[in-house]
């Protein structure tokens, strides 16, 4: 009786009875799913175009974002720090596109997720060499990124937004839009749809394969820069932001591998309800709840509807 | 017989030739074993066969996609106007006016046929002017994919689908059309549409056409020229009117050889021996 009522009783009382204290918790996962969704958005567009599942997206978004930091650290102004670390995530695109994917086109799914687990561990390693293993602050105010934060008063209480929460949410949706455009309306964006259908055909009509491979590979390495800027400014930089890479694993099996909207919606998900389960329902697990609900919530997932939320519709024809 | 050059056209007609080539896939499995073509310009070549004989290899080994299915030429020589193709890709063959519209269609599923017919533009530098101008003549030899064009290419039917892989290899500018078993699965008068429509490209645009077809019957009807192969192999080759013409391919591809009716047995002995004697 006691368990019923802690589960499924207690914690909506405690949501009617603090109303702000609700809306700040949904804000807080709001905002870390909008940052899962972006590492999920970088994942999506390689798997899309090249059926590479990139175990390294995590590590990219660190590592550009040491880059960034680095950079700025070193006298570089800021505004030239990120141009430059855009150009050092166009030649990492271009030369993973050279040195693998060209080498192990046709292999095997399972080789050319090892091949970028390998590139994991060297980015990782060769991102310590430069940059050193500490963490380091994300030159946020350098940016032009507004800090401080608003409070709201609302049912008696206070909700606090820090502002680097909302340029966050606020870029994201910015950032899909383009994505969205560039997909749709451009020459571009079309051949990459055409490649994420069917290689052979887009490679008999003229596409090259080596030429949107490295276009995709350098639109998840923005992205992933961006990420690192906004995951940087809510912490700091460090090798630690790789884990939150895994989560974006359980974003994708809600959302579907293939789903640009799947990937948001799947993140904004898991941020709200790992957070919410957390706070209300973490106490009956003895806590720790956050390190694990993804993953749980993601299982069920591959149980009862493996093509995720919004997975591409196999078209079949009779 | 092979490098006989067709309708005795000058070695400067042709747009094509592919000379003694051996295709070998994975390393090991031997598919082509010497083939030798022509196709003058703005001709229609016909390469006839059966299952197997390797008419998918031939065409893939001139559009350069075998190295996507670790095939490999390890004879022999392809020129297109000229000009060798083994070291360049896929994507450069295009640019130069050689297209390959391969056997069963192959349409971009999520796309829906206006960006399929676009994607087929994908090479092209000169402009959205240009462009438009030759989605708008796709249009008009294809009116139903107007009818069409918004719906997602994976819903439509096999026909138009056919036509919709035509139609993106035309949005190339093609000089030169590969086009793999267009026969594939569609009703007998689909595939008339089909071939009338090809035979009206090549006289109005005068692109070539090399196709591959298992419809040996309607491919003669349309094809100037045709080959046909066996186990790899170039066993005849002649004018549409002398192949349909000819004893062994009344008896063995057209079916409408002998009179009274053989047993398989004879049948089977015969067409053994003929191949010993190709």
């Amino acid at each position: 009786m006691e368990l019923l009522n802690s589960i499924f009783v207690a914690p909506f009382v405690d949501m009617a009875a603090y109303p702000d204290f609700l809306i700040q918790v949904i804000w807080e996962g709001f905002v870390a799913g909008v940052l899962y969704s972006l590492i999920a958005l970088g994942f999506v567009l390689i798997y899309k175009a090249s059926g590479v599942f990139n175990f390294a997206q995590g590590i990219m978004v660190v590592f550009s974002a040491l880059a960034l930091v680095s950079l700025h650290e070193a006298g570089v102004p800021a505004w030239l720090a990120v141009v430059l670390a855009i150009g050092i995530m166009g030649v990492l695109a271009v030369s993973i596109e050279r040195l693998v994917l060209r080498k192990l086109v046709n292999q095997h799914d399972a080789i050319l997720l090892m091949a970028t687990i390998g590139l994991t561990l060297i980015l990782k390693g060769v991102g310590e060499l430069i940059f050193g293993g500490e963490p380091k602050p994300m030159i946020t105010e350098q940016l032009g990124l507004p800090t401080g934060s608003t409070d709201w008063e609302v049912f008696d209480g206070i909700v606090i937004f820090q502002h680097i929460d909302i340029a966050a949410a606020v870029i994201a949706v910015l950032m899909v839009m383009a994505l969205g455009v560039f997909f749709s309306k451009t020459r571009i964006g079309r051949a990459l749809r055409a490649v994420a259908d069917d290689h052979q055909a887009a490679l008999s009509v003229g596409i090259s394969l080596h030429q949107i491979w490295a276009i995709v590979w350098f639109a998840s390495g923005i992205v992933a820069l961006v990420t690192g800027i906004m995951w940087g400014a809510r912490s700091e930089v460090s090798f630690a932001l790789e884990i939150i890479a895994l989560k974006a694993l359980a974003v994708l099996i809600l959302g579907g591998f293939t789903s640009i909207p799947g990937a948001i919606v799947g993140g904004l998900l898991i941020g709200i309800g790992e957070k919410l389960f957390e706070v209300y329902w973490g106490a009956l697990f003895g806590s720790g709840v956050e390190a694990w609900f993804a993953y749980v919530l993601a299982l069920i997932f591959l149980l009862f509807r493996p093509q995720g939320l919004f997975g591409e519709r196999i078209i079949e024809r009779v | 017989m092979a490098d006989k050059t067709p309708d005795s056209q000058i070695q400067n007609d042709i747009i094509l030739s592919v000379n003694n080539i051996e295709v070998i896939y994975d390393h090991v499995i031997l598919v082509l074993k010497g083939v030798s073509l022509h196709v003058p310009k703005g001709g229609i070549v016909a390469i006839l066969g059966a299952n197997g004989a390797g008419k998918t290899t031939t065409l893939k080994a001139i559009s350069n996609l075998l190295h996507a299915e670790r095939g490999e030429v390890t004879k022999g020589s392809i020129e297109f106007r000229g000009e060798e193709v083994q070291s360049l890709s896929p994507n450069e063959l295009v640019r130069r006016g050689c297209i390959q519209v391969m056997e069963g269609r192959h349409c971009f599923g999520h796309l829906s046929i206006e960006e399929n017919l676009l994607t087929g533009a994908f090479t092209r530098k000169d402009g959205n002017a240009a462009i438009k101008k030759d989605l708008e003549m796709v249009y008009q030899y294809f009116p139903r994919l107007r009818e069409r064009k918004g719906s997602q290419a994976g819903y439509t039917s096999g026909g138009e689908q056919q036509m919709c892989a035509i139609g993106r290899a035309l949005m190339s500018k093609p000089s030169m059309i590969l086009l793999d078993e267009p026969s594939m699965g569609l009703a007998p008068q689909l595939v008339e549409e089909i071939f009338d429509i090809v035979k009206q490209l090549n006289v109005d645009t005068g692109v070539s056409f090399l196709l591959a077809e298992q419809n040996t019957n309607i491919a003669l009807k349309y094809a100037t020229y045709g080959y046909i192969l066996e186990s790899g192999r170039v066993v005849l080759d002649g004018t549409g009117d002398e192949l349909r013409e000819n004893a062994d391919v009344k008896e063995f591809y057209l079916g409408t050889g002998g009179e009274e009716r053989r047993s398989f047995r004879t049948v089977k002995h015969y067409k053994r021996r003929k191949r010993w004697l190709a």
